[in-house]
């Protein structure tokens, strides 16, 4: 009996305790609190998916397309109930349960975002692969027909610069070649093309393969950068190589072997390569317009280290080492009995070195060094039928004016620091200073007058401060305002260089800019030998731009007006000397139009540029303000890719074109009012044509982890033939032109690049999916 | 004396139990919820509802788990514009549970994030989210080697890259045929996860 007594006990016990517990978590389904509400943004747009919950429970909801919510809940007292969702500042608030249902409602704020907020970009192409905002990537740069991987060859396909065929350079709204600057890693590259030749533009120094970014900037650009009247070209170097590999590129006219190693735990990696270009083979297949006595070529060498920091940042040096000689006889425009022999031998060596570092409390540390030395042995003689040298009588002394020797060498050693802090969200500061110093000296050698033989050198001190904020007022409206001040030694001047730009977003995909800017640049040294009774010269920047951008379209329409003030204006003292003055001045003004488009035919990528230009300056030697020699009114291109899957091959054409550009023939003469430059002769060229086309195999796409990879790559420049005409030279009599054409009609490329180690096809991939 | 002590030591195991049959019967009802669910309001809601029990709880991965699984759902739905946003969401859960613990089905989550965000644009994010998706997937397999949705996810990601790239259904369907065998071997806990078999067959399916 016990046992059941107990037993009986038991259960009722039991029973008690279960309602007992059932009561604990069953008692409050009586009186439920119901609580519902809205969220809403401060403009009153509902938001969707943001999470209301009460601290600490199960109970809560999540809004809906209405931003309408509704729960219940059983518990009693005060409680903190909370609103979160991403991208939105987190909300809380108390609230009492218990005491009949609750209706809130609750206005959340958009955080400021990086990736939603708006970005400046009047004036400025953004060229890289992880950048939103890319134009072009470095593989776009190497399949652009006609660029040959020379990222100039490929920004010239964009708005704003100029078909210049005859000199090296980027020509950019009414700009001269030099009026535009390169920068590696946020420090000035002294020498960025290969050493002019005389009517043949050069290539680039660097590979595009170098650089993970590029920003091509054709007016108003930022503070941290100075010296350039138009453009700047910011390059980036790229980070860690992905793996290491060992490659190899062989063609008619290059042989190359390059290496990346990567460390094994990925913090570091160094790597070399060398390659030499001699283009004689090809010059003997593809008959050549000069006579080249010395077939021109280059030894290029290149090294580098990348060392990743502890906390997220990099070190990186990169050196470059390159020698080259050519000689080429032409056709002299003022006799055609003789023949101009030209002939260059130049050494360069460059190096940049740069720490970017991540500090504490959100600031970034920008460190960056430089220095490069070029030295260029130039030598030009007239020779005559048999190739032998020639001088003239004292009265034909402008035939013995183009017999000389040069050599010169321009050192630049260059520190740039740039502190930059996040200040509260997604606005930020910067600041910092750059110092230079150049030195530069030009000899000259006359064979004819050795009393004419000359030194000319010069050394600078150039020293700027700048200080940069970004302000994001909401996600859809930001102002950038900078400021630059600059001080050269060697004209002893000094400059204060506003910056101010803002933009604003109109809708989720379009943006309207406006850029403002004044940009200073020192004489070139070529005036400084002479004088440096000069100061900086000078152009304002107008601009607005509006921008709609999808993921795979671009459109951009853009507007500007530069005004250029205290341009150099050469002053003759005779046929053979010259000093200088800051009296010229000008204009430019213009529309350029891009649109990009990757999305309506599968795998076939276009675009399209447009510029009008309308542009005039007085400089050097010019007699008024006129249209300069190398601006086209009306300039346009249209690049295209196609990539066949099934063949692995990709072909693209490029045709661009160009109104004709102004010539002229300014003559020196002794007159009444001393020796001054008189307008004899003026012109425009035909328009410009060129159809480039090119087409890469790439067997070993999609071949996972192969041990080698392949890819060959033919172009063909000019394809049509069509004979340019960049300008004319006069002879010293002003009755006879000579026209200055490309040294050939159109220039073969085949090639083929193998690596080892790593699969590129990734790269291959990326961009033609 | 000794009953009372017995009944007291009874009624606290007894409310303990309670309280953790709360927690499975709230995810049993919920992760039900999500297996029937489909519109985005509805995943969205159920995303909070475990994020909410997750926070309650503190301890349990699971929660949040399934908080991220439902976004990851909202995520394929085409309805979907920004990917980006939605992964973040994702990222916001996942960081959560991988606090607690960091395993091979957190990482299958963060394959199909990554994927998703990818499939906005391969050309260009391929070498981005692609080699994120790749990494996640890898991850995942280090720690379990057995778990059938990885081979899934693999092999959705083989079926839908071209030939010509190294995918396609011929070298899809052995792992679809890989995961499918783990599916039909496993034996889940009750609040483990279990979705996939249903679409490994049907993949397999279309292998054929």
């Amino acid at each position: 009996m016990k046992p059941k007594m107990i037993g009986d006990k038991m259960t009722v016990l039991l029973t008690a305790l279960f309602f007992l517990t059932g009561l604990f978590f069953t008692g409050g389904l009586a009186a439920q609190t119901t609580v519902s509400g809205t969220v809403k943004d401060p403009k009153g747009h509902p938001v969707r998916g943001a999470s209301i919950s009460i601290k600490d429970s199960y109970d809560g909801a999540v809004s809906d397309s209405l931003g309408a919510f509704h729960f219940s809940s059983a518990d009693k007292g005060t409680f903190t109930i909370s609103v979160s969702n991403i991208g939105y500042n987190p909300y809380e608030q108390p609230i009492t349960l218990g005491g009949g249902p609750v209706v809130l409602h609750f206005v959340i704020k958009e955080q400021l975002s990086e990736l939603k907020a708006v970005t400046i970009t009047a004036g400025s192409f953004t060229a890289g692969d992880a950048k939103r905002g890319a134009v072009l990537s470095s593989l776009d740069v190497a399949t652009t027909a006609g660029s040959n991987a020379d990222i100039t060859a490929a920004l010239k396909t964009l708005p704003g610069a100029q078909q210049v065929g005859e000199q090296e350079g980027l020509f950019v709204r009414g700009g001269a070649g030099y009026e535009a600057k390169q920068y590696i890693d946020g420090t000035l590259v002294n020498n960025p093309y290969y050493s002019s030749v005389p009517d043949i533009a050069q290539r680039g120094r660097f590979s595009p393969f170098l650089f993970k970014g590029t920003v091509f900037s054709t007016g108003g650009y930022s503070a941290l950068y100075g010296q350039a009247l138009s453009s700047v070209v910011l390059l980036e170097s790229i980070d860690l190589p992905e793996k290491s590999e060992v490659d190899a590129s062989i063609s008619p006219i290059v042989l190359g072997v390059g290496t990346q190693q990567l460390s094994s735990n990925k913090r570091s990696s160094y790597g070399f390569s060398y390659n030499y270009v001699n283009v004689g083979l090809y010059f003997k297949a593809v008959k050549q317009i000069p006579d080249y006595f010395q077939m021109p070529q280059f030894h290029n060498g290149d090294a580098n280290f990348r060392i990743k920091t502890k906390n997220g940042g990099i070190i990186k040096y990169y050196t470059t080492f390159a020698y080259s000689n050519l000689g080429l006889r032409r056709q002299d425009w003022d006799s055609l009995n003789y023949k101009d022999a030209f002939s260059l031998t130049n050494h360069n060596w460059y190096n940049n070195l740069s720490w970017r570092e991540y500090l504490n409390n959100g600031w970034k540390m920008d460190l960056g060094a430089s220095y490069s030395t070029n030295l260029d042995n130039i030598g030009q003689q007239l020779q005559d039928a048999f190739n032998r040298p020639k001088s003239f009588a004292d009265s034909i002394f402008w035939m013995n004016g183009k017999q000389f020797g040069i050599d010169q060498r321009q050192d630049l050693s260059q520190i740039k620091a740039v502190f930059d802090k996040k200040l509260g969200g997604i606005s930020s500061i910067r600041f910092g200073s750059e110092y230079m110093y150049a030195y530069n000296y030009q000899k000259f050698r006359s064979p004819v007058y050795p009393t004419m033989d000359s030194m000319y050198k010069f050394k600078d001190n150039f020293n700027a401060v700048f200080a940069e904020s970004d302000i994001f007022l909401t996600n859809e409206l930001a102002a950038k305002l900078g400021v630059r001040y600059e001080h050269s030694s060697v004209i002893n001047k000094s400059d204060i260089a506003p910056r101010v730009s803002l933009a604003y977003k109109t809708g989720p995909e379009a943006q309207v800019s406006l850029a403002y800017g004044i940009f200073y640049q020192k004489p070139e040294n070529s005036q400084l030998f002479y004088t440096t009774n000069v100061g900086f010269t000078k152009a304002t920047h107008y601009i607005i731009n509006y921008q709609k951008m999808s993921k795979d379209r671009i459109f951009r329409l853009e507007a500007y007006y530069k005004k250029y003030e205290d341009l150099i204006k050469t002053v003759p003292v005779n046929y053979f000397y010259s000093t200088f003055n800051n009296s010229g001045s000008g204009y430019a003004k213009g529309i350029e139009l891009f649109w990009r488009d990757k999305k309506t035919i599968k795998d076939f990528d276009y675009w399209v540029s447009y510029s009008y230009l309308d542009t005039k300056r007085d400089y050097l030697n010019y007699t008024a303000q006129l249209m300069p020699s190398f601006a086209a009114t009306h300039t346009a291109s249209l690049v295209m890719k196609k990539f066949f899957t099934k063949i692995k091959s990709g072909v693209n054409l490029t045709y661009s074109y160009a109104t004709g550009r102004p010539y002229y023939n300014f003559m020196l003469n002794n007159g009444a009012g001393g020796t001054k430059y008189n307008l004899a002769e003026s012109g425009k060229t035909k328009d410009f044509n060129a159809l480039n086309f090119s087409a890469e195999y790439v067997p070993g796409i999609g071949k996972a982890k192969a041990k080698s990879f392949l890819v060959l790559f033919a172009s063909v420049s000019n394809v049509l033939g069509y004979n340019a005409v960049y300008g004319y030279n006069f002879s010293y009599s002003g009755l006879y032109k000579q026209a200055i054409v490309p040294p050939a009609n159109r220039f073969y490329f085949i090639g083929c690049f193998i690596s080892w180690g790593v699969d590129r096809s990734q790269d291959a991939i990326n961009n033609n999916l | 004396m000794q009953k009372m002590i017995l009944a007291l030591v009874l009624l606290i195991t007894m409310e303990a139990s309670a309280q953790n049959d709360k927690y499975t019967q709230v995810m049993l009802k919920n992760i039900a919820l999500l297996d029937s669910a489909k519109s985005i309001d509805e995943l969205q809601s159920l995303a909070g509802n475990f994020e909410r029990i997750g926070d309650a709880e503190k301890t349990k991965w699971l929660p949040y788990y399934y908080a991220a699984l439902a976004q990851t759902w909202v995520g394929w739905s085409p309805a979907t514009k920004d990917k980006d946003a939605n992964a973040a969401k994702i990222k916001a859960y996942l960081d959560k549970a991988e606090a607690i613990e960091k395993n091979a089905e957190l990482y299958a989550v963060e394959n199909m994030a990554a994927t998703q965000q990818m499939l906005m644009d391969p050309q260009t994010r391929w070498a981005t989210n692609g080699k994120d998706a790749s990494v996640a997937l890898q991850n995942g397999l280090k720690i379990d080697p057995n778990n059938p949705r990885l081979y899934y996810l693999q092999g959705m990601s083989l079926f839908n890259t071209p030939p010509q790239f190294g995918g396609g259904k011929d070298k899809a369907k052995p792992v679809f045929q890989k995961s499918l065998d783990l599916y039909k071997s496993a034996t889940p806990q009750p609040l483990a996860p279990k979705w996939g078999q249903k679409q490994t067959e049907d993949m397999l399916a279309q292998c054929q």
